[in-house]
């Protein structure tokens, strides 16, 4: 397995922010357009990080009109230009799979709170 | 030309293209090869090929190996240390090379069409679903057929179960070769080959990567 690390370790992007499930995340995401490029920000709650290497994904779902929108982006692909984390989230799994079912109010996330705690 | 090489299967993980698009490669690990043979259509073996034995990272130790193997490896002349594999590819004209040349991953370059030769992954004794597709019976209202095969022939006439007839059986550890494969990527500093799509066998089994003929 090593060698297959080594393969996978050469593509891993290193300007990923340390973020976990529950956070809200601004992606970051290049779009073609015709031979133009410009970027397109995906906004939401990461509700999963399926991690595996190179091959790591994450779940990012927002509400757009009243429509949940889960965009899965893996991590380490090109067309992910960079992310930025708006808000730390304080949950207690690792998949937040049940925000699908809440709506409105019960669908919100306590946000972590860093006081008393030197660094995160 | 020699058009092959001996490796074995790594294991499967993913590329990404500039252009944001991602490919599934097998990653091989092929050679160095060493050619232990050659043999030719005009001489007493009546075809062309080449013996190649795969260089592994650690070697069979002599005492392992048996005497007439070790003969093979002496009659070389070159001081080949054994190889624990070996493998034969027929070549459609003489063989350009001499015992002892070293076969490298280089051989092929990004793009290659190619075909690999490995061995299935064996399922032992598997039922009709699993070797031959078929379909399954009712799982509720007292059905009593789920996985079975069904009807396997007529009555009275002819008596008996036409030869070839589908039916459980052992399935896979057999010789499989697959064509019509690309080589997304060749590192040949390290002896990889990144094909394009699975390939048969288990992580670590042995494949033959060939070019498309």
């Amino acid at each position: 397995m090593n060698r297959l690390d080594s393969i996978e370790q050469s593509q891993l992007k290193e300007n990923i922010p340390s973020f976990q499930p529950g956070d809200t995340l601004k992606v970051h995401v290049r779009i073609k357009e015709g031979n133009k490029e410009r970027l397109q920000v995906f906004e939401g709650v990461c509700i999963a990080r399926k991690h595996g290497g190179a091959r790591e994904t994450i779940t990012v779902r927002k509400v757009s009109f009243g429509i949940g929108v889960e965009r899965i982006f893996p991590l380490h692909a090109t067309i992910v230009d960079r992310i930025d984390v708006v808000r730390r989230g304080k949950v207690r799994r690792a998949k937040l799979y049940y925000l699908r079912a809440l709506r409105g109010k019960a669908a919100r996330i306590k946000e972590r709170d860093f006081r008393n705690k030197k660094h995160q | 030309m020699i058009s092959g090489i001996i490796g074995r299967k790594l294991g499967m993980t993913q590329l990404f293209a500039e252009d944001g698009t991602v490919t599934p490669v097998t990653v091989i690990k092929a050679g160095p090869c060493v050619v232990v043979q050659t043999k030719s259509a005009a001489g007493r073996d009546g075809y062309n090929a080449v013996q190649l034995g795969l260089v592994e990272d650690n070697p069979i130790k002599l005492k392992n190996v048996s005497k007439p193997m070790r003969g093979h490896f002496e009659k070389t002349g070159n001081g080949l240390p054994p190889t624990r594999v070996l493998r034969e590819i027929r070549l459609d004209g003489e063989a350009e090379v001499s015992v002892g040349d070293q076969v490298k991953a280089d051989l092929f370059t990004d793009g290659d069409k190619i075909e690999v030769v490995g061995r299935s992954k064996g399922r032992g004794f598997a039922g009709t679903i699993k070797r031959h597709k078929f379909h399954r019976g009712p799982e509720s209202h007292g059905s009593m057929s789920v996985r079975a095969p069904g009807s396997i022939g007529q009555s009275a006439y002819p008596s008996r179960v036409i030869k070839g007839t589908k039916s459980s059986g052992h399935m896979g550890d057999a010789r499989v070769t697959v064509k019509g494969l690309t080589v997304a990527k060749v590192d040949a500093e390290n002896n990889l080959i990144m094909i394009r799509g699975a390939v048969p066998g288990a992580n670590g089994s042995l494949v033959v990567v060939k070019k498309s003929v």
